[in-house]
């Protein structure tokens, strides 16, 4: 099978953007992949591993800076031929009705009317559609518009359908129906479609479509590893193998070489030499955190959680699990690895501690954990007045990261360090000051 | 259960489609009417014409539908024409790096440039273009209220075409559509909800400047077209109040038709461009769309547009598709750079733009030389700033006045279904048609022209402030009233922390379209006329007013540029602050 001329075929791909005037930020580090008939793969990654964009460099809707996107042998040089993409917004147009939008593709492939209108019908009815023909994309619920969306891209009976995250705007009833009927209509080969690329970030889904699943590192991408998912299908989120395969990919997930504890040591190490600003601080509320906290000191964990047991008691997509354990790590409350989670003494100190306390806590391992935390704190201190300006620390942040970036990273700072009292942000002159100056 | 479709396929089948039905009865005598004014109104266009030759207006009432007629129908012909402009303008602009850079400060400063200043300017060259025509002064009256509705048209294009949904984008380049297909096919859709609404903001605009471009000054002759605003103006020069009252009622039943077969169907119809359903804004159902979209005949007529639309695809269509992808397809082949002009290109290209610039200004600044002293424009400053404090002392005044009354009608949602489209039709009525009612008044009580007259400027604009802080403040989520109500805050309070922040977005937007029209208006009502009364206030608008009628262009474009800069000053100073301020502050949707 995977002798066969491959569908998408990428070699040594790189892809970076500009950065505020300043060089580039690379995203995509080297990629080598195959898509070969009859195989359906997934990618899985966090936030920032690059995989949206790669789905859309093979795609041909972004361009590769550098390496060789071959798409049935021929290079990609725009949006090819022969694939059918679906998007996690589903991309409607709202003033088309189901079967003007279904049509949409056809008509740019100059099909006549009436077999437009044929065809058109025929997808709808395959993917369960029939009688909303007439009625326009607001008046569906979020299940009907994705079917429209798939409908959309399987009537030019397409090749290769590349799925953008195209389950996670819906709900996990409305999701399972539909990926269901995804992969029977495939496995049936009542659509022509040969092979699946689906980017994803939910890993139980990826396991249960996929027939291999890669995983992306973040900052730049790379392909970390390849999973084959050798299981037969329909396939059981039960059953022992379907387990331990997600337990597999968790473990790569979490075991991220150089990730949790290197970033704290590098941490550590930077504040001794000065200054190190190019940490990324997740995006994780302080409300999470310590809910996360609790829970893993419920009797349930003891201190000590299997993460996709986690992740399903919690109710937590996969990304916003690692945004949270991104930031227990980084403050010091916990370790990740092997696909458990783990926290320290600071972290069961913090679970035990009242509000004052718990404040105090975090505050502390804030400073000594992150850098710009510190550093903030240190100006305001030695300042008369006490205040600073948040520009001055935004310029000093640029000089190491994209403009966007800094302002996200400013702004996360700034909700932690409101949350441990460390000092207090004033958003309509945007300045820095300590919440208690220490005269007066 | 049927929608019109456009841009969807209709799905029912062709016979029972076409059955006539009880709404025929009704579309029959409307649809053919509308056809044979047509034809009449447009043979009025044509009467041949020479300049200095005297125009008979008739005050006969009996004359008043056809003058209404060749209004309304002026009134379309420039409409249609800001249409057109608007779609290669705006597209223009969004499409091109380099067309951006130039023609969206033009845009800027046509939007300050006072709007009967353009027909003055042009005038002679549209009579020179139609020699012996009345189609001549027929333009220059088009093109004058074509400049009262374009540039905001454009503007909201724009504004659209740089803000379509990426995802959308993304779709329609994976499935294929071609540039000229995806203009069609998602940009204009897109854009169609916001242009729709300006476009009719810009008619409501537009009947002040119908009424005022239909009695043209070419060099101390006026050209009087027949139209509402022509018969008013002899109205005045006669002295004729009862006339006056007539023209007032013809205008009225214009501005009802008008509301009732235009706007709002044309309201309701482009909602169905908007991506989700807010049961909030959306109107009830008018009954002149519905008889278009259930009428047989009116369905009939629908068919012949379409297969005109079909004809259009396959002749126009065809070719612009054809060359416009393969521009398209060889310029953008995939990719999410936006521009690949060569840095070299750019300069050249800012270099030619300063030098053209520097050059009109440089033959400008000449021609005003030549007839004007420097003290003189000195002095227009002056008047400038006495109109600029006319224009805010009176936006102080409404605000004061119609904040509190607007909050009141906002906060009671029965009400505000009454009272919206009641201001809207205020907006659209044409105050100058109650300037001699004014006049009249000011003489019988001999008040102070310089503070009396002023008030005129702001009768027509008055209503956008209303209107903006009715719908300001009745879309306050109710919550918000809970809360203040479970506080039991007291009335000081309830304004200050919840009514005041929560209406201030809406009531800047109102207060600057206001300001904005009333500039406009101080040209006309800063001197009025009441038979051989002439009753002047010093300021700017009377500057330009008088300088116009004397066919003095050097004095014409001193106060227009010098009131362009007064408007654009007064624009980037406050206005626009205040309403980044209100749009980073002040905003209930993310909080």
């Amino acid at each position: 099978m995977s002798e066969a001329a491959p569908l998408v075929e990428i070699n040594h791909l790189f892809k970076t953007y500009p950065v505020a005037d300043r060089g580039e930020r690379l995203v995509l580090d080297d990629l080598n992949f195959r898509l070969v008939p009859g195989e359906i793969v997934a990618v899985l990654g966090k936030s920032g591993s690059g995989k949206s964009t790669f789905l859309r460099i093979v795609a041909g809707l972004s361009e590769p800076s550098q390496g060789d996107v071959r798409y049935r042998g021929k290079q990609v040089n725009g949006p090819v031929r022969g694939a059918g993409m679906v998007f996690q917004s589903f991309a409607l147009f709202p003033w088309l009705t189901v079967l003007g939008n279904v049509e949409l593709g056809l008509e740019a492939l100059n099909v006549p009317k009436e077999e437009r209108r044929k065809r058109a019908e025929a997808a709808i009815d395959l993917i369960g559609l029939d009688g909303f023909e007439s009625a326009y994309p607001k008046e569906l619920s979020g299940g009907m518009r994705q079917r429209v969306g798939f409908a959309r891209a399987l009537v030019i009976n397409p090749d290769v359908l590349l799925l953008d995250e195209p389950f996670s705007a819906l709900d996990v009833l409305t999701a399972e129906t539909l990926r269901g009927d995804l992969v029977d209509l495939w496995r049936d080969r009542k659509i022509p479609t040969q092979s699946i690329l689906m980017v994803s970030h939910n890993i139980e889904e990826s396991v249960e479509m996929a027939d291999r699943i890669l995983i992306f590192s973040s900052d730049p991408g790379r392909i970390r590893a390849e999973i084959p998912v050798p299981l037969p299908r329909p396939r059981d989120w039960n059953s022992p193998g379907f387990r331990h395969i997600v337990d597999q990919v968790y473990t790569i997930l979490t075991t991220t070489p150089g990730g949790a504890a290197g970033k704290r040591a590098r941490g550590e190490a930077a504040l001794a030499e000065g200054m190190e600003f190019s940490i990324r601080i997740p995006d994780a509320p302080t409300q999470q955190l310590s809910a996360l906290i609790d829970t893993l000191m419920e009797d349930r964990y003891k201190g000590r959680a299997d993460l996709p047991d986690l992740a399903e008691y919690q109710n937590l997509a996969v990304d916003d699990l690692f945004v949270l354990l991104d930031g227990m790590q980084l403050l010091g409350f916990a370790h990740v690895g092997g696909g458990d989670v783990e926290l320290t003494a600071a972290g069961k100190a913090f679970s035990n501690a009242e509000m004052d306390e718990r404040k105090a806590i975090f505050g502390n391992h804030l400073l000594r954990n992150v850098p710009l935390a510190a550093h903030i704190q240190k100006v305001l201190q030695e300042r008369p007045n006490h205040r600073a300006p948040a520009s001055r620390f935004l310029t000093e942040l640029e000089d190491h990261m994209s403009e966007e970036w800094a302002n996200d990273t400013l702004e996360r700072l700034i909700n932690w360090c409101r949350y441990a009292e460390l000092f207090a942000y004033d958003f309509d002159t945007e300045t820095f000051r300590l919440e208690e100056p220490e005269e007066s | 259960m049927m929608r019109a479709m456009l841009w969807g396929q209709p799905v029912r089948r062709w016979q029972d489609r076409l059955r006539p039905n009880f709404w025929d009865l009704v579309a029959f005598p409307l649809l053919f009417g509308i056809l044979a004014m047509i034809v009449v109104g447009a043979g009025g266009m044509n009467k041949p014409f020479d300049l200095g030759e005297p125009q008979v207006i008739s005050l006969d009432p009996a004359v008043l539908p056809y003058y209404a007629l060749r209004t309304v129908l002026r009134m379309f012909i420039a409409l249609g024409a800001s249409f057109l402009f608007t779609l290669i303008y705006a597209a223009a602009a969004a499409k091109s790096r380099l067309a951006e850079k130039i023609l969206i400060p033009i845009l800027d400063i046509l939007q300050s440039i006072p709007i009967l200043s353009f027909a003055t300017i042009t005038v002679t060259g549209w009579i020179a273009l139609f020699p012996g025509s009345l189609l001549g002064p027929e333009c220059a009256a088009i093109f004058m209220i074509f400049t009262s509705q374009a540039w905001n048209m454009t503007f909201s294009l724009y504004q659209s075409l740089r803000t379509v949904p990426l995802d959308l984008q993304e779709a329609s380049r994976m499935y294929h559509v071609g540039p000229w297909g995806r203009f069609w096919k998602l940009e204009l859709p897109h854009a169609m909800p916001n242009l729709i609404w300006n476009m009719m903001m810009s008619v409501s605009g537009g009947w002040f400047f119908v009424v005022a471009s239909e009695a043209i000054t070419v060099s101390d002759q006026t050209v009087s077209l027949p139209g509402v605003g022509s018969y008013i103006a002899t109205a005045i020069g006669q002295r004729n109040l009862v006339a006056v009252g007539y023209a007032v009622g013809a205008m009225l039943i214009v501005i009802l038709a008008y509301d009732q077969l235009f706007f709002r169907p044309l309201l309701s119809w482009s909602s169905k461009f908007k991506s989700e359903t807010d049961p909030g804004l959306e109107p009830d159902r008018p009954w002149f769309l519905t008889m278009l979209q259930k009428a047989g005949l009116a369905r009939a007529f629908r068919l012949a547009f379409a297969s005109m639309g079909v004809f259009w695809n396959r002749t126009v269509g065809a070719a612009a598709r054809r060359g416009l992808d393969l521009i398209g397809s060889a310029r953008s082949a995939p990719m999410d750079k936006r521009s690949a002009t060569p840095k070299w290109v750019e300069r050249l290209y800012d270099l030619l733009l300063v030098v053209i610039a520097v050059y009109i200004s440089y033959r400008l600044g000449s021609i005003v030389i030549q007839h004007v002293k420097l003290n003189e424009v000195g002095r227009v400053f002056y008047l400038g700033f006495l109109t600029a404090i006319r224009v805010l002392v009176l936006i102080a005044i409404a605000t004061v006045v119609w904040v509190p009354i607007g909050v009141w009608i906002g906060l009671r949602p029965k009400l505000t279904a009454v009272a919206q489209p009641i201001v809207q039709f205020m907006a659209a009525f044409p105050a100058n048609l109650f300037f001699p009612v004014a006049v009249v008044l000011i003489l019988r009580f001999h008040a102070n022209t310089e503070i009396w007259l002023s008030p005129l400027m702001i009768l027509g604009t008055q209503w956008y402030i209303v209107f903006n802080v009715i719908s300001g403040a009745s879309s306050l989520p109710r919550d918000f009233q809970y809360v203040a109500q479970n506080l039991g805050v007291s009335r000081w309070v309830w304004w200050r922390r919840l009514i005041i922040p929560g209406i201030f977005p809406a009531y800047i937007t109102g207060a600057l379209t206001a300001a904005g029209g009333s500039w406009n208006a101080a040209i006309v009502s800063e001197v009025v006329q009441w038979g051989d009364t002439t009753l002047t206030a010093t300021g700017i608008g009377a500057y330009i007013a008088n300088a116009s009628k004397d066919g003095d262009f050097a004095r014409v474009i001193l106060g227009s540029s010098v009131l362009s800069i007064f408007v654009l000053l007064l624009n980037r100073l406050l206005w626009r602050r205040l309403y980044d301020y209100a749009a980073e502050r002040m905003r209930l949707d993310d909080v």
